[in-house]
């Protein structure tokens, strides 16, 4: 998070109109906690081990992914200890193509996900801030590319891009990521519109800085948890979208990705005669790869609106922080939170959301459970409570 | 009523801009889509006018200009006339499309409905129950919407057709097959619809459940929740409230889904050999058949068109605030 900037002018927004949080001087504790939820700790470590499996993987794989072990056999053969995942169609190692492909297939996501999130950026921010004609007729384009069906256009494309260089990892992430950019266009100009009347806004423009640094130093680093999150879920469509080419054969087939190998498991009949080693592994490989994308963009959503995190105080959480007799369901309307003997103190006044006390009353020395209604009023608590206000 | 008026423009524009990306497919591609189609009919008899025919719909050897030929293509298009495809021997593409269109209509739209209804209910139920065990299906629901829709298609095959043959795992009738309306024909239609269906249940309904879910919470804790609530209103009716207006984000998330939805439905068909929309396309990519290609593409984008509008007129039903502001 970019922190400082707009620091002063920023005045905390406790009504809750804004679902992002303040950059205040508890910025560093925001920083910090964004990686404390189990989910984006595994997201986190899962995304970790693919990288490293793009750039190592083809170094550390036992042999060469195109290399055929044998002229004879003409069936896949099941794992052995010679070939851990056992041997396609054509003989060669399932293990070798599964670390081989790692890179091409990560490495189109990535590129999908970094030239669309630039386009959306551009474009979003653009419309946003500009408002009027241009506002309209960029809206009017992206709302073009998101109604417009991507895959089928995308199979006609790469249906001919193929013979020319359907193999070049740089160009099908380019391609991909045209068509994936416009969501989050659409969400980060919607944003931008919400912040630009905003009164920082308002007085970097009244001191007479120019519109692109009030863009780049104002509007874009309160943007950034929504960046993050769309870049996450193009990233995701990359995925997704270059398996099922590579899937379909529209890639050249000699240029080794997950999709690809499922493309020869396909060939090779696999879900039909039971060589399950073809394609379970390409298979949860991206299925893993996306969850762990997945699971980082939950830690964003609960980071941009902090209720979806608040609300999921469960009941062993809740003993685990020391506080006993919740209610064994919660009523509805009302947000159990744990409230921290600090800020109880420095606050002071026990009901200052309508819930009032949990039954039961604090545990000594550890926390105490409110019942708070839970409409803004939890949110600025946690957000402030690093010592901001 | 006019935010409807606005929606619909933009959905001709849209439909306009589609038609032309579609005109422009067979003129952008690099090669000669002519030689394309000559190299994959060896065999077949080509008389001169179908020759002619082909030359005029792609524009290769034609004394009209290219404006000229767009508006050519406007009217074909006004006619029904799609040109003939060249890989399913010479039969208007509107044939072909017309047989492959109720399978997909059929699979695409029942998995869809489906998927939306039980998503939704899923995420009310998650939401509800916040903070039990149920949380815990959120990251679990995220794998199957990360996994691509094959590879599911594929364990769904190598499980309940082939190791418990619950189901077929041969194909379904042909494309150009359209029997009398019978009951084996229903029932053959049904065990061939049901794999496919529950495999495109699967991967996208967790998307609708996390949507669903994260607004329901936020709803939640809205006043006047916790008001209906003080009333002393049963817990269903409170629920009810809440997840009226929870749904909205869902259905104006339509658009963004339906097609995501129609891309892996196209998938699935493929891997279950489903003699849909999807089939006929790749099918037409590999034999470089560019009439039906363009034909398919034209379809496909108008349904979802079709679909976005119908979301659209849904939403502005259901939301007063939309057309107040108007």
């Amino acid at each position: 998070m970019a922190i400082g900037t707009s620091t002063g002018l920023g005045s905390a927004p406790a009504d809750g109109a804004s679902l992002l949080p303040v950059p205040d001087a508890a910025g560093r504790r925001m920083r910090l906690q964004l990686p404390r939820s189990p989910k984006v700790l595994i997201g986190l470590a899962m995304l970790a081990v693919f990288l490293i499996v793009a750039v190592i993987g083809p170094w550390i794989a036992p042999y060469n992914p195109s290399r055929s072990f044998s002229a004879t056999a003409s069936f896949p053969q099941a794992p052995s200890a010679a070939h851990w995942l056992g041997t396609t169609q054509q003989q060669q190692d399932v293990l070798s193509q599964l670390l081989a492909g790692g890179r091409s297939t990560v490495l189109v996501a990535f590129v999908a996900g970094l030239v669309a999130t630039v386009l959306s950026i551009v474009i979003g921010v653009t419309a946003g801030y500009a408002g009027r004609l241009t506002d309209d007729l960029l809206s009017m384009l992206a709302n073009f590319f998101l109604v417009l069906p991507a895959l089928p256009l995308l199979i006609v494309i790469f249906g001919f891009l193929k013979t020319a260089q359907g193999g070049h990892d740089l160009l099908i992430g380019l391609v991909i990521a045209i068509t994936g950019w416009a969501w989050g266009a659409r969400v980060l100009r919607a944003q931008t519109l919400s912040l630009r009347n905003r009164d920082y806004v308002e007085s970097a423009r009244i001191v007479g800085e120019r519109g692109w640094r009030i863009i780049g130093f104002e509007i874009l680093p309160n943007l950034t948890p929504i960046v993050a999150s769309s870049f996450l879920f193009t990233v995701l469509y990359g995925v997704g979208t270059y398996t099922a080419l590579a899937f379909l054969g529209l890639v050249n087939p000699n240029h080794w990705s997950w999709g690809g190998m499922l493309f020869y498991a396909q060939v090779a009949g696999a879900e039909q005669s039971g060589y399950w080693w073809l394609f379970i592994p390409p298979g949860i490989a991206v299925a893993l790869l996306g969850t762990s994308l997945a699971l980082i963009n939950f830690g964003i959503d609960e980071f941009i609106n902090p209720r979806l995190r608040v609300a999921g105080l469960s009941r062993r959480r809740a003993r685990r922080a020391g506080v006993s007799g919740l209610p064994k369901r919660f009523v509805l309307g009302v947000t159990p939170v744990v409230r921290q003997d600090l800020a109880a103190a420095a606050d002071g006044t026990p009901g200052w959301g309508p819930g009032g006390r949990a039954p039961g009353g604090p545990a000594p020395g550890a926390g105490s459970a409110d019942l708070i209604s839970a409409s803004g009023h939890a949110k600025s608590r946690r957000w402030r409570r690093g010592g901001g206000q | 009523m006019r935010t409807l008026a606005r929606r619909i423009g933009f959905y001709l524009l849209t439909a306009v801009a589609a038609v032309t990306v579609d005109f422009l497919i067979p003129r952008v591609i690099p090669g000669n889509p002519l030689d394309a189609v000559l190299a994959h009919t060896q065999g077949q008899v080509i008389t001169k006018a179908t020759l002619r025919a082909l030359e005029v719909q792609f524009g290769t050897h034609s004394k009209t200009g290219q404006w000229g030929q767009y508006l050519h293509y406007w009217s074909n298009l006004a006619h029904g006339n799609l040109g003939v495809s060249t890989s399913e021997g010479m039969v208007p593409v509107t044939t072909v499309i017309r047989g492959a269109l109720p399978w997909t209509l059929g699979l695409v739209g029942t998995a869809t409905v489906l998927s939306f209804i039980l998503g939704t209910l899923l995420g009310i139920l998650i939401a509800w129950r916040r903070g039990t065990w149920l949380d815990n299906l959120l990251p679990a629901t995220t794998f199957f919407q990360a996994a691509p829709y094959f590879f599911l298609a594929f364990l769904a095959i190598d499980l309940f057709a082939i190791k418990l043959a619950w189901f077929p795992s041969g194909s379904a009738r042909g494309i150009l097959d359209f029997p009398a309306v019978n009951w084996t024909y229903i029932s053959d239609v049904l065990d061939h619809a049901i794999l496919p269906a529950l495999t495109i249940v699967v991967a996208s309904g967790a998307g609708w459940i996390v949507g669903m879910r994260n607004v329901m919470v936020t709803t939640m804790d809205e006043d006047y929740v916790l008001m209906a609530q003080a009333k002393g209103l049963p817990k269903r009716r409170v629920i009810w409230y809440a997840a009226r207006n929870a749904i909205l984000p869902s259905i104006s998330g339509f658009s963004l889904a339906i097609g995501f939805v129609v891309s892996g439905a196209l998938l699935t068909e493929i891997v279950f050999s489903y003699p849909g929309l999807g089939f006929v396309l790749l099918n037409a990519v590999q034999e470089a058949d560019y009439a039906l290609l363009q034909g398919v593409f034209l379809v496909i984008t108008m349904a979802v068109l079709l679909a976005n509008l119908a979301a659209d007129f849904v939403y502005v039903f259901l939301d007063p605030r939309t057309r107040q502001e108007a």
